[in-house]
């Protein structure tokens, strides 16, 4: 049995930040939950679905964040607890219903968790979901640590059913990727009925329709449930302080940041000079508790990652009240006492607090780290991404890349979010050369696809992913087949969002909990949409380049490509080889003639291994995945595979 | 014990860093530990280097994140990490527990860098530790039938090194809670000869 249905309430077990927050939805009788994939976010709604049979609720990947709220809200307003989860760009994406849902209000209980990727440890962009609390007027809270994160999520959820509101739980990368003790609650028994009411009065939210008209009557009226709220979060056990009566330097801080923060104190023995005040509600703040605390410091520093949030919020409110906290010296982000960019550590915390206490601290001795930094330049090679052995995007990028080349007109690619991203590196043959938001890569191309009035010969291509595609690849390839946009959208389709571990999309044949369901056939959806469409696998790479070179150098207006081949990494294949594959030594010319080293050298993938001293390629038996492209790239025809017999 | 004990397993993205730091992880909570493990994944799966931190302390809940030169244990599940690491976090006491078995960077493979004869890593990595132990899990792990062991081995090496207090009897019960039954004999002799390795040295 999962430990996140166990029923021991009072035992203790080591969880997942994301786990901790699951089991705090459950704790909370969570009867829907809906979300998109993405790094850090994306085990929350995996974890549910396992246990979605056992606790009897409702939990689907969506196809994109927006939709995913709505199906969520569609849960509260039937009088259910739902989840709606994502990272933090999915909130850019979800917002334009997340303004509207804030003003409208919820019924049952609603939380809403964006995982934050400070240092954009998986991400393409730094965002910061934070503000978005602050935007629509919706209360915020962060976990701290993991036992806060189940119990912050159970009251949430509370909190979110007394004040009609839904409620923000941010949660960031080392907290939701890291794992820690947490002590489990009790779990309920609930049979709650789903009933959507709306004969009542037009102006009530919770027995009439769920709008937000009138809005300034409702904008009002959120913004007093905020006052509300505030007062609540006075008392909250969420903020905690620690440290000195009245201390040298305060530190105002928040999730996990506030473990750094307390490491930092401890290994500088500053605990009788430094107080941490750990804020758990962020959004409003608890203005009483923190004017008190600061009025009695000498100094403030604020420790948070990404955008300066509780640094801009508390300056406003100390300015306000300034004759009640007096006039202190404000450490943080915006003097750069902190850096502006990248993920916090226990050392960012540490440096900030020696320049301006004025104690030394040296958690390296200069000579040490200067040996050990030759030692790593000198032994330890840097290891570039790479796509895995065996990956179909390595066989299309291959191909891409061919094909615009022996074109010679300096077409290029423009790409979007997933594994594919790699093609703006070697690993790709450098073929990416725009990289933004899900879907913009098509948009991009659209945009380019009309500039030949201006004299623009360069072949555009697109590249966009199968589960990208249903998320936001649609809306930019109608837009370019209206408005005849000479351009190329070619969809990666590795059957699943892979790079986030195989999450079901619309294409595939199965929902999130495992249930077979109805696919949509991208193929079809693109010729209805007007496209020309053809289909290829990656892995027969003369039969790819054939209809490549046709497509870029025939073709006008909108077309699209569809190489379709199953990741390597995906469950029904992983460890399966197609092919058994060796070199004829005999054969491979290496660097002596030729081709040099074609194989190693351009295509790299990292089965195949280019042996110095016997001056051939090798596979590596190990690593190699038996995908059998190797054999067509090689021009001295070396590279042998015959088929693995079952 | 120091308290916290702080550990790093390292190594390359697929080699199972992640679910090597959760069975030490768990063990060491289930002994009544406070334990944090920071993980980093995501690009993990792509062949980029993959660090796992574990903070173990009787007293309270410590970051994910150790500070820089702060590792008392470092399991290398391919050596050339096990010198990455040291520039971050090392120190003239840490002890170092590696596997033998190199896996290349592309940049090797494609014949643009060198990767060091394993001499030169214990060589290099003998003057930024306090021991070393190199052990060649993968190659007795595929013995024992599958390269996924050797990580088995790592553990058992760990417990061999006895700087936490855990025995097979402890990894036992928390690997009750991934393989079943029947795997469960082949995890135990992996973690047994962990052990033998470096006790034998």
């Amino acid at each position: 049995m999962s430990v996140l249905t166990d029923k021991n309430a009072g035992k203790t077990a080591l969880l997942m930040g994301n786990e901790a927050l699951v089991r705090g939805a459950l704790e909370a009788g969570v009867r829907v939950a809906a979300g998109y994939p993405g790094t850090p976010s994306s085990d929350i709604i995996e974890n549910l679905a396992k246990v979605a049979d056992e606790r009897n609720i409702y939990v689907e990947w969506s196809v994109n964040e927006k939709v995913s709220l709505e199906v969520a809200a569609a849960g509260s307003f039937a009088g259910l607890r739902s989840l709606c989860v994502m990272k933090q760009n999915g909130v850019n994406v979800a917002s334009d219903f997340l303004l509207h849902l804030a003003l409208s209000g919820t019924r049952a209980g609603m939380v809403l968790i964006p995982c934050d990727d400070p240092g954009s440890i998986s991400s393409v962009n730094e965002g910061e979901s934070r503000h978005f609390a602050r935007l629509v007027e919706v209360p915020l809270l962060e976990p701290g640590n993991f036992q806060e994160a189940r119990e912050m999520v159970r009251w949430a959820f509370e909190l979110s059913e007394q004040f009609r509101t839904l409620v923000m739980v941010r949660s960031v990368t080392r907290l939701s990727h890291a794992s820690g003790n947490v002590t489990l609650g009790e779990l309920p028994e609930s049979d709650t009925k789903a009933y959507f009411r709306f004969d009542g009065n037009l102006l009530d939210a919770q027995t009439g329709p769920v709008i937000t008209a009138p809005v300034p009557m409702r904008h009002a009226n959120q913004q007093k449930k905020l006052k509300q709220i505030a007062e609540v979060f006075e008392t909250s056990k969420f903020n905690t302080y620690t440290g000195p009566e009245k201390p040298e330097l305060l530190i105002i801080t928040s999730s996990a940041c506030s473990l750094y923060s307390v490491e930092a104190v401890s290994l500088l023995k500053l605990e009788d000079r430094v107080g941490i005040l750990k804020l758990g509600t962020t959004w409003p703040l608890p203005e009483k508790l923190v004017k008190s605390h600061i009025t009695k410091a000498g100094a403030v520093l604020f420790v948070e990652e990404v955008l300066p949030f509780l640094e801009e919020n508390v300056k406003v409110l100390a300015l306000d009240s300034i004759e009640e906290t007096g006039i202190k010296k404000y450490y943080g982000k915006i003097n750069g006492t902190i850096p502006s960019v990248n993920e916090m550590n226990p050392d960012h915390v540490i440096k900030a607090l020696t320049s301006i206490i004025g104690v030394e601290y040296s958690g390296m001795p200069a000579d040490y780290e200067q040996k050990a930094n030759i030692a790593m330049f000198t032994k330890a090679p840097a290891r570039e991404l790479t796509f895995c052995p065996g990956c179909p995007h390595r066989a299309s990028f291959w191909s891409i890349h061919n094909s615009l080349a022996m074109d010679n007109r300096d077409g290029f690619v423009c790409g979007d979010i997933g594994c594919y991203t790699m093609a703006i590196l070697g690993a790709g043959f450098n073929s990416i050369k725009t990289a933004h938001a899900m879907g913009s890569g098509t948009g991009i191309a659209s945009g380019f696809g009309k500039l030949g009035m201006f004299g623009m010969e360069q072949p555009v291509v697109s590249v966009c992913g199968d589960s990208t595609f249903f998320h936001a690849g649609m809306p930019p390839l109608v837009n370019a087949i209206h408005n005849g946009s000479d351009m190329l959208m070619i969809i990666l389709d590795n059957r699943g969002t892979a790079m986030t571990g195989f999450q079901p999309h619309p294409g595939l044949e199965v929902d999130a909990m495992g249930n077979r369901a109805d696919a949509t056939d991208i193929a079809e959806v693109c010729r209805a949409l007007g496209a020309t469409v053809v289909t290829s696998d990656p892995f027969d790479i003369a039969g790819t380049q054939e209809k490549l070179m046709d497509t870029i150098e025939n073709g006008k207006g909108a077309r699209v490509m569809i190489l379709r081949q199953i990741c390597a990494l995906s469950p029904e294949k992983k460890g399966k080889k197609q092919y058994e594959v060796t070199v004829d030594t005999s054969l491979c010319r290496g660097t002596d003639c030729g081709c040099d080293r074609l194989c190693t050298r351009v295509f790299r993938c990292p089965g195949l291994v280019w042996n110095k001293a016997g001056g051939h390629a090798q596979i590596d038996e190990i690593i190699c995945a038996g995908c059998g492209v190797c054999t067509d790239i090689c021009p001295a025809g070396a590279i042998k595979r015959s088929e693995v017999t079952k | 014990m120091k308290d916290p004990y702080n550990v790093i397993i390292t190594g390359v993205g697929g080699q199972g860093n992640v679910l090597a730091a959760r069975i030490l992880g768990n063990i060491m909570a289930a002994k009544g530990c406070n334990v944090t493990i920071g993980e980093t994944f995501g690009a993990s799966q792509r062949g980029g280097s993959v660090m796992s931190h574990l903070r173990i302390s009787a007293k309270t809940v410590f970051s994910p994140q150790i500070p820089k030169g702060q590792a008392d244990l470092v399991v290398a599940l391919e050596p050339a990490e096990s010198i990455r690491v040291m520039a971050g976090y090392g120190n003239m006491n840490v002890k170092v527990l590696s596997n033998t078995r190199s896996i290349y960077p592309v940049g090797v493979i494609c014949g643009e860098q060198n990767y060091p004869a394993i001499e030169e890593i214990k060589e290099s990595l003998s003057g930024l530790c306090g021991e070393m132990h190199f052990i060649p899990a993968t190659d007795e792990a595929v013995k024992l039938g599958h390269a996924i062991l050797g990580n088995v081995m790592m553990i058992g090496a760990v417990a061999g090194l006895g700087v936490l207090p855990f025995d097979e009897s402890d990894f036992e019960k928390v690997m009750a809670g991934y393989v079943s039954g029947t795997k469960m004999a082949v995890n135990l002799k992996a973690f047994e000869k962990g052990r033998e390795m470096v006790k034998n040295k």
